[in-house]
């Protein structure tokens, strides 16, 4: 009777949370999530301790902590993934709010722990960069800005994405963060490509981009010294880059073996920047080739999957997440090679740092949730003869 | 191409007549357009998502391949570009004005092996540890019995320690010869020469490179075949040089400062005699650059070329120059220093907190006034002053010919204000490099024109265009000339050599911006003999600080004026400068005794 009277109790529709969650989620980047940060965590184990040594702490106490934030990475990746995309984009409006204050006060009420920049936030047990959470969140509301402007009468979303980008890069360079100011540039472009931008304007774009570096170059000495340091075809032994190329070198196939490995005491970066040259020397290449083809698959999978993707929010929102993840692991990787200048960037899930760690499995959560399995209409499209 | 209408008024007209709704036709046309629009839009994205795929797997894959190479490679065994090829002996030779040799060649070897080659390996490698004591045992033993088929030894060894290996005996222990470029002198004239090293490097041959200084500056010019011969004239003088480094290294360590400088320069010519940088280093062994930290604190670092500091005092002697050559003050004009001062706001100061009243221009000089000084600046008004210190080079880099140079662009004031016109009168506010100050004085020395400073010998003085009279420039030597017969250098009278100069005290700016209060770059810019100078002597000391008097003293008058003192004491006679001997005092010495 009631029933009648005021219309069903809208039933729940369709499945459980969790039994969609796990249907539907793209299990294979999920995996390959979860052993890159094990690895992170058992490369942790053999760099961090000189680093311990060195700040009189006991000798896994950067472990610890790794695996505390690991954890907690971990817990976040999975709910964001959880989310579906309307709540990520509504968070991410919020959370881009915050950040963006953040980012903001920065220069007022930031530290820089002695190291020229002002990027982190002292929170006494822990710091915090405001620029790794700013990545994620810019990449989710510049993507909905983007694809509004796609609909018949929309706001010109192109635009204010645009204008929000150079803030935020301004900000970032301010700083100075050249790294993660163009990681955030990146991110935007690859969108904009996706969302059909003109190749005319993208070779413009190009030329800007160097143009931007020749400035950097001529008024930057900071930035200069590294980019000379690259170009010099003699490779000083006693630097980082040296340093580095030695470790890899003498890892060879099968690696030095755990614990026996030399580059973590002379690297003071060994941690963090060139992680990759210390998983290099104590396992060798096997280790090496595995870690790159983790992040290949989580960004070729990621990818491929947005394919199918009909709804333009998340397709973009999808490709930038992906985008500036798989950016920064061949960044931080390319250095180390040498096939590119010196750039501080961690690789993410398996550099130590608080941050870092959580700000990845944020974004790495949302980008799970954006591939995540879901109707496309195609169906409908067949019906209609479209497709 | 036919376009559709945006409103489908073929069919909205009929159904108004009809009486039906024409809105549910007009969104059934916007939702088939949508939905057309987003079917081209991923068409588009699925290429567009395609090609980012391809090449994040490209770069993956690269990013891969590059790690595999570097893990497998054994430095392999490097060859030579051109086989066999000999390049010995080709890079010019550098040598100071009267030809004495400061760079050349040297050949030597480098010393490799190729394992498969040894007969004895463990033997080699403790033969190899004996010699060489700082190679590792161990290690060696790995590579000489591991597979590689080439291990780099030595890049350089020396003649003693090639018959050593020889006497090893073993086939599978090889050199190839290196020519490698050799300093004589050792740290003399460092920075000048800067240095050189292996550019393209196999067993057979390396080239030889410069990587700073004249080395690198002339570069092409010192590696051309055609010049094999011909070795680069420089305009240093090693004897002069020498004394000078010894000069400052001992004023540096008794001044107790962190740094110093000192340039001799010809007035009429430009060449530079001597130059001099300290701390130094050793161009056969150069240090590394710094990658962390104040690139000026590496010994690297040229003070007398590359640094631009704000050289204080010193600069007063230009507003007075001017001031001369425009016809606005005599020098006993009588300019009113007394105060208080206030220029665009900010209170115009004496050092030590002085008031000396009512002094003419000399005096200003000699007492080293600010406030006068920044009168007779304020006469001459900005627009003037800017043209004169533009014609004394300060605004550009100095054309001294080492790559360093070209560094050296002197800071001046984006909005040059009244206030800028009156502190750059006395010194501050403008930096530019002890090079720049050199020629600058060298202006006032030889009577009116411009030398630009040169490293290179020449021949006959190389006056530029002239830059103020010769009667205010003569007028300006007299009042160096009482600076230090009355004034704050008087401890820089060199007997014989009448020297004349001005002191200059500027206190260093802090990186975070204001000013250290116990911090100084300490200056005397000084020509010999004043009455008809030939050199200038531009010295300066950083954070220098002794205790005289029971006092610490700072101030250029204590600290680097000695120096200079002593410095021309010792390379005016090198230079086959005459002392002015006064004929009075030649009856002191006659016999006192008789009987």
């Amino acid at each position: 009777m009631t029933e009648m009277v005021y219309g069903a109790v809208p039933a729940q529709r369709g499945e459980p949370i969790l039994p969609k969650w796990w249907r539907t989620v793209d299990k294979w980047s999920l995996s390959c999530v979860l052993i890159l940060s094990v690895i992170g965590l058992l490369l942790g184990l053999a760099a961090s301790p000189p680093l311990a040594a060195r700040n009189g702490f006991q000798p896994f106490h950067y472990v610890e902590r790794q695996a505390a934030f690991g954890a907690m990475a971990m817990l976040a990746m999975l709910l964001t993934s959880m989310m579906s995309p309307t709540l990520v984009r509504r968070l991410s409006v919020l959370g881009f709010i915050g950040a963006f204050v953040a980012l903001a006060l920065l220069p007022f009420l930031g530290t820089d722990f002695g190291k020229g920049a002002v990027r982190w936030y002292s929170l006494g047990f822990a710091s915090l960069q405001p620029s790794e959470f700013m990545k994620p969140v810019f990449i989710v509301v510049s993507a909905w800005l983007l694809a509004s402007s796609q609909e018949i009468n929309g706001p010109p979303g192109k635009l204010w994405s645009m204008g929000l980008c150079t803030v935020i890069v301004g900000m970032l360079v301010m700083q100075p963060d050249f790294g993660q100011a163009s990681l955030v540039l990146f991110g935007w472009g690859v969108m904009y490509f996706v969302a059909g931008a003109p190749l005319l304007l993208l070779m413009g774009m190009a030329g800007v981009v160097v143009l931007g570096g020749t400035i950097a170059y001529s008024s930057s000495e900071h930035f200069a010294r590294r980019i000379d340091g690259f170009l010099n075809p003699e490779l000083d032994p006693t630097t980082q880059l040296g340093y580095a190329t030695n470790a890899i070198r003498e890892g060879g196939l099968f690696g030095v073996g755990v614990g026996e490995g030399q580059v973590k005491w002379s690297l003071p970066d060994a941690h963090t920047d060139f992680i990759i040259a210390v998983a290099a020397e104590e396992y060798g290449l096997i280790l090496v080739m595995i870690i790159i083809a983790l992040y290949a698959s989580v960004v070729v999978r990621s990818l491929l999957r947005l394919m199918r993707e009909r709804d333009p929010f998340i397709r973009l929102a999808g490709t930038g997440l992906a985008c500036i993840f798989g950016v920064q692991a061949l960044i931080n990787m390319g250095v180390a090679v040498r096939l590119l200048p010196a750039k501080g960037m961690t690789l993410p899930f398996v550099s130590y740092g608080g941050s870092s760690l959580i700000a990845a499995g944020v974004s790495l959560g949302m980008l799970l949730a954006l591939t995540r399995t879901r109707p496309q209409g195609e169906i409908g499209d067949i019906l209609r003869g479209r497709g | 191409m036919i376009r559709t209408p945006l409103r489908p008024l073929a069919r909205i007209l009929p159904a108004r007549e009809k009486g039906e709704n024409p809105d549910a036709i007009e969104r059934e046309n916007i939702r088939r357009r949508h939905a057309e629009m987003q079917d081209r839009a991923r068409v588009r994205a699925e290429g567009r998502l395609l090609v980012l795929g391809l090449f994040f797997l490209c770069a993956f894959v690269v990013v891969g391949g590059r790690m595999a190479l570097m893990s497998t490679s054994e430095p392999a065994e490097p060859v030579a570009s051109a086989p066999g090829a000999a390049i010995a002996m080709q890079r010019a030779d550098i040598v100071d004005r009267e030809g004495r040799i400061l760079a050349t060649n040297f050949e030597t070897h480098s010393l490799y092996a190729q394992p498969p080659q040894m007969v004895d390996p463990i033997a080699a490698a403790q033969g190899l540890k004996q010699i060489f004591p700082d190679l590792d045992e161990a290690r060696m033993i790995k590579d000489f019995t591991g597979k590689r088929k080439f291990v780099w030894i030595k890049k350089r060894i020396s003649p003693e320690q090639q018959q050593a290996v020889h006497d090893l005996g073993d086939p599978g222990l090889l050199f190839g010869p290196r020519e490698m470029r050799l300093y004589p002198n050792g740290r003399l004239a460092a920075h000048v020469l800067g240095g050189a090293g292996f550019g393209k490097e196999g067993v057979n041959a390396a080239e030889v490179i410069g990587v700073a200084g004249i080395e690198k500056q002339f570069d092409d010019y010192l590696r051309d075949p055609a010049n094999g011969s011909t070795p680069l004239t420089l305009s240093l003088d090693l004897t002069v040089q020498a004394a000078s480094e010894q000069v400052l290294a001992g004023g540096m360590r008794l001044m107790n400062a962190k740094g110093a400088s000192s340039i001799l320069m010809d007035v009429h010519t430009g060449e530079v005699l001597s130059v001099v940088s300290l701390p130094d280093f050793d161009p056969n062994d150069r240090p590394r650059p710094l990658l962390t930290g104040d690139p000026s604190d590496s010994p690297l670092f040229n003070r007398a070329v590359q640094g631009v500091y704000e050289l204080g005092s010193t600069f007063k002697i230009f507003a007075a120059a001017q001031a001369l050559d425009l016809g606005l003050v005599s020098p006993e004009t009588i300019i009113d220093t007394s105060g208080p001062m206030k220029v665009g706001g900010y209170p115009i100061g004496e050092f030590h907190g002085k008031n000396y009243g009512k002094l003419s221009v000399k005096d200003v000089i000699v007492h080293s006034s600010n406030r006068g000084t920044g009168r007779i600046a304020l006469e001459i008004g900005s627009e003037r002053q800017k043209a004169f210190l533009g014609a004394l080079g300060m605004f550009d880099p100095t054309p001294f010919e080492i790559v360093e140079a070209r560094g050296a662009q002197p800071l001046i004031p984006k909005r040059w204000t009244d206030l800028s016109t009156v502190t750059i009168s006395y010194g501050h506010g403008l930096s530019a490099s002890p090079m720049h100050l050199a020629a600058a004085y060298a202006t006032i020395a030889n009577g009116g024109h411009y030398v630009s400073p040169t490293v290179l010998k020449r021949k006959g003085p190389q006056y530029g265009p002239r830059v103020m009279s010769a009667e205010a420039a003569k007028e300006a030597r007299q009042m160096l000339r009482a600076v230090v017969t009355e004034g704050t250098a008087s401890f820089g009278d060199v007997e014989g050599y009448s020297v004349g100069g001005k002191t200059g005290t500027a206190d260093k700016p802090k990186p975070q911006g204001g000013y250290y209060d116990n911090k100084v770059i300490a200056t005397f810019a000084s020509m010999f003999p004043t009455n008809d100078p030939k050199y200038v002597l531009i010295l300066t000391l950083d954070e220098p600080q002794i205790h005289a008097l029971k006092e610490d003293r700072r101030t250029a008058g204590w600290t680097a004026v000695p120096v200079a003192a002593e410095m021309i004491r010792r390379v005016a006679p090198l230079l086959g400068l005459r002392p002015d001997v006064d004929p009075q005092r030649r009856a002191a010495i006659t016999l006192t005794s008789s009987n």
